[in-house]
């Protein structure tokens, strides 16, 4: 399975999708104008993934901020991992939040109560 | 009376003013405008909170202009672009008041004034409920929001939405949409 490793920009976050060590990550910011176009090659990895997944994967989501067009985005993400779960894999989902940042904590809540995946909300310290 | 852009212009730069921009709303201004405010003294010192909202809100208020405006009337007094619109950020006291004014057909007003009301009009519960219905039953555009940019401006904001439809001639509305965040 192919690595992808997409390096963050002013709009888009840094992604890492590593199949061999069962590892997605998705951290910074999130905010371009077409964001269906940005989570596609994603999305497409995933179905991949899918077919011949780790025995476990380990999903770190960091995220600073993201628009209302990332949140379908990031949840069709989740909505692959839930599958791959769904068929007896291991699945966890961390979701990173800075300790003071109730928008990103209410955010991670609001997936966890969407996706039917092991999902740990991990606060950092300024 | 005839609407006047320049007296709405003075009203909207009350306070501090940390960006102002009229003219083509694209996906270039938008990052241009988003470094400008981030580099901006007053935003830095806040609590990483309210500066988070603010650029979250900032982009938000953005980006729906670039997906929903009209093209400007042809004697309005601006500049004659796609995508016109104007965004006013500042710091009004304890408040920062981000305002965002743009031409509509009047054929707009009414599903825009509705769909404002319905928002102002929901409690906190209330609109967490909702943003997460759509989140998870509705279907996108490829313009994205779903209709949850408003909702999600009310509810990162946690204050109501002001807005104002001034008429600028038979065919054409002027809106005013402020968002504050504190």
């Amino acid at each position: 399975m192919e690595t992808i490793i997409r390096e963050g920009t002013p709009k888009t976050p840094y992604v890492r999708l590593d199949g061999e060590n069962g590892l997605v990550e998705i951290k910074g910011r999130s905010i371009p104008e077409n964001s269906v176009e940005f989570y596609k090659p994603m999305i497409d990895w995933l179905e991949k993934y899918g077919s011949e997944p780790a025995t476990a994967t380990n999903v770190n989501i960091q995220l600073e901020y993201f628009n209302t067009s990332s949140s379908k985005c990031i949840l069709d993400v989740f909505k692959r991992l839930e599958l791959i779960h769904k068929k007896g894999n291991d699945v966890e989902i961390n979701w990173y939040y800075e300790e003071d940042d109730e928008d990103m904590f209410e955010a991670g809540e609001d997936y966890q109560s969407i996706i039917n995946i092991p999902f740990k909300m991990i606060e950092m310290e300024e | 009376m005839s609407f006047d852009l320049d007296s709405w212009y003075s009203e909207k730069k009350e306070g501090e003013v940390i960006l102002e921009y009229n003219g083509s709303i694209t996906p270039a201004l938008i990052t241009e405008a988003l470094d400008t405010i981030e580099s901006n003294l007053n935003l830095k010192n806040e609590k990483n909170r309210v500066r988070k909202k603010v650029y979250n809100v900032f982009v938000e208020c953005l980006q729906n202009l670039y997906h929903h405006v009209d093209h400007p009337p042809a004697n309005a007094p601006v500049e004659q672009k796609d995508n016109y619109g104007i965004i006013i950020l500042s710091k009004d006291g304890t408040f920062y008041r981000i305002s965002t004014g743009n031409f509509i057909k009047k054929e707009k007003l009414n599903h825009i004034k509705d769909r404002i009301d319905q928002v102002n009009s929901l409690t906190d519960e209330e609109i967490r409920v909702l943003y997460r219905d759509i989140l998870s039953n509705e279907d996108f555009s490829d313009k994205g929001g779903g209709g949850l940019g408003i909702l999600d401006i009310v509810r990162k904001t946690g204050n109501k939405l002001e807005y104002y439809f001034y008429q600028f001639d038979n065919e054409y509305i002027f809106y005013s949409l402020d968002v504050y965040i504190s």
